[in-house]
């Protein structure tokens, strides 16, 4: 019998909850581990960094040296890299840390800020190396990591969902909140995933999935307005867990100058 | 001659002779700020004293003392979900044990259904995805089997929202035909009429008394003050010559600058039928099963083909729902696809008004 395709999951600037995805897919796990070899997934117990791998998931941002270094070497290892999540995708919500003055914090919070060795930015991996697949969401889902691992074990490419959350809302019955309550729904620039989740429990969504595709910022900010919010609460719609990514960051850049 | 009247007290008789008779009853009620159609057990489940407040882009309900159970006019959702599922598996494939694929098709599910309280909007909205659905020889097996288990109780509209427009596309507010049962709600009670012979058996199990004449007046009064409510008209029943003359008119443009491409209009549009299908395959890959969800021709997805999207910006996708709902529509089934339920103007978060961009576009065409 052939061997088995190697996996890794790599760690960078995260709060591990994307890896939970998988150390919470239950049987579909065990199941996982008779399809593929898991050589380095060091939250569930494996480690081989530097292992050659098929496939490579990375969860988190790019925030110091060292993670610029490792990627690069993860990078050079792996056949097909995928992001999982807000902070490898799109450099998660502290790269809200790109818009303050560089590491003038450290001094305010540590008392030996030198001994921190951090970038000034958090950034995506994208920015740094060639990146197959982006999986988003904070975090992401175990039916989407599922879904690209599956298909790449068919050797086809994985289907990229990226309509907007209101589709699946209407799917799931969900009454919208936008519209019946006047909260500030993101839904309709956010990209789908989650199933609607925070429409499901009668809160607004907060684009934790990211921007969906042809997204119209000016327009549901416009709406924002109308439902009374200020253009800095504005800005902090758009510039929250997704802020680095292209249609978020721009949107909350026009909101900043109105 | 047996009445025609129901006192409101004896409302739990109609809940029970359906439940009797074998159906699963459906009806509104209210959730999450909404008039929803649900599992209805008991007549106290219903929206008594309930009332909507529609506007573009906007729904609140108000609770009054009214003793009426159907004194709103519509909410997101009626029929559709109930007949074309949001989401189904259609067949899947299984890998036998020789090797071969084996297709194994869906059962549909489809519990015998009496829905109470179907407006006459939604009541032509189901003819037209009859004709899409129901149409051989593509006759949609899942449809199909829950159209057949399906009662339908109407009741006429008293009070339209101020986006209703039922009245210029000709499909209301009196429910005309299409339903087993319809009703006309009093303060306090209903007259019952018959549409079918089903619809006469439940009739005859009811407890019913003799109506007055004013109390049928009263009842035909109310339906023609709903019809006379409504502000809101489409420029013509047939704007398909006006909407592909004007093809590059500037309002598209302007269009695409406030709409979201969210598919909540055609989400909520009770004749909008446009779906996806995907196989999903199993963790394993011994196997998968074959999904159908609700799409939109405001996705990506609805017009991409191998390699090229076709309409990939909001203009070409905004035009592309109004001259088929409005114009095609009218070589594919005979009519316009809108009933003019009102829907996609409540229910789309930034409020676009089909009735205003249709106007901005096709001038205003004298009313036919
Ligand atoms: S609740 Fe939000 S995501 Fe759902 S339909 Fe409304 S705007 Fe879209
Ligand atoms: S509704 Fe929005 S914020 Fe909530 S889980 Fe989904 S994408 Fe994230
Ligand atoms: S186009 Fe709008 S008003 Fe017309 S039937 Fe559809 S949802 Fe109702
Ligand atoms: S018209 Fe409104 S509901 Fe329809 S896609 Fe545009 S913004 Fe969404």
């Amino acid at each position: 019998m052939a061997a088995k395709p190697k996996l890794a999951v790599h760690k960078f600037a995260s709060c591990d909850g994307c890896q939970l995805a998988f150390l919470n897919l239950g049987e579909d796990l065990l199941m996982l581990t008779q399809l593929v070899d898991i050589v380095h997934f060091a939250e569930a117990g494996p480690v081989d960094l530097d292992a050659p791998v098929d496939i490579a998931f990375i969860e988190g941002s790019v925030s110091t040296p060292e993670h610029l270094e490792r990627l690069q070497r993860i990078r050079a290892n792996s056949k097909f890299l995928i992001t999982i999540g807000a902070c490898a995708t799109a450099g998660g919500v502290q790269a809200l840390r790109n818009f303050a003055k560089g590491n003038e914090w450290f001094a305010s919070v540590y008392a030996k800020p030198e001994y921190i060795a951090s970038l000034d930015t958090s950034t995506p991996v994208a920015s740094h190396v060639k990146v197959d697949l982006e999986l988003w969401g904070c975090p992401v889902n175990g039916r989407q990591v599922l879904a690209a691992t599956r298909a790449l074990l068919f050797g086809v490419s994985p289907v990229e969902e990226h309509d907007k959350v209101c589709l699946e809302c209407k799917r799931h019955h969900v009454v919208c909140v936008l519209v019946a309550k006047g909260i500030p729904c993101l839904g309709p620039v956010t990209r789908t995933g989650c199933g609607a989740l925070c429409p499901a429990f009668g809160r607004d969504c907060y684009g934790c999935y990211g921007p969906a595709e042809n997204t119209n910022t000016e327009s549901l900010g416009r709406r924002f307005e109308g439902l009374g919010l200020l253009p800095e609460a504005v800005v902090r719609r758009f510039l929250f867990i997704n802020n680095a990514a292209p249609a978020f960051a721009e949107a909350g850049k026009r909101w900043k100058e109105r | 001659m047996p009445g025609n009247y129901l006192p409101r007290a004896s409302f739990q008789a109609l809940l029970e002779t359906l439940q009797q008779t074998g159906y699963r009853c459906v009806g509104p009620q209210l959730r999450d700020d909404a008039i929803v159609y649900d599992t209805l057990r008991h007549v106290g489940d219903l929206p008594r004293g309930i009332r909507d407040l529609q506007a573009p882009g906007q729904y609140r309900v108000e609770k009054s003392d009214c003793p009426r159970f159907f004194a709103w006019a519509n909410g997101p959702q009626a029929l559709k979900p109930l007949l074309f599922a949001p989401q189904e598996f259609l067949w899947k494939t299984e890998r036998a044990a020789d090797g071969r694929l084996r297709f194994v098709a869906a059962v549909p599910d489809a519990v015998p259904t009496a829905v109470i309280g179907v407006r006459a909007c939604d009541l032509a909205a189901l003819r037209l995805q009859d004709a899409h659905f129901l149409k051989d020889p593509s006759r949609d097996a899942h449809y199909a089997a829950r159209r057949e288990r399906l009662f339908l109780v109407a009741v006429h509209c008293t009070r339209s929202a101020p986006t209703c427009f039922c009245a210029s596309t000709g499909d209301g507010p009196r429910a005309e035909a299409g339903f087993d049962l319809s009703l006309s709600e009093l303060d306090d009670g209903f007259l019952v009429e018959a549409g079918s012979d089903t619809g006469r058996g439940v009739m005859a199990r009811l407890p019913l008394e003799a109506a007055s004449a004013g109390q049928t007046q009263t009842a035909d009064a109310e339906i023609a003050q709903a019809a006379k409510q409504q502000t809101r008209k489409l420029p013509s029943r047939n704007l398909q010559a006006a909407l592909f003359a004007n093809l590059d008119h500037p309002r598209w443009v302007d269009v695409a600058e406030r709409c979201l491409s969210c598919a909540n209009c055609t989400s909520v549009c009770p004749t909008c039928f446009c779906h996806s299908e995907a196989d999903q395959p199993t963790l394993d890959g011994a196997g998968s099963v074959h999904a159908r969800q609700w799409d939109s021709c405001f996705t990506q997805g609805h017009s991409y083909i191998h390699g090229v999207t076709i309409r990939a910006d909001t203009r070409l996708r905004y035009r592309q729902w109004l001259t088929h709902k409005l114009g095609s529509w009218h070589e594919q089934y005979g009519r316009s696809g809108c009933v003019g339920c009102g829907r996609c103007i409540t229910w789309c978060p930034v409020g676009i008004d089909i009735t205003e961009e249709a106007t901005a576009i096709c001038g205003d065409t004298t009313h036919v």
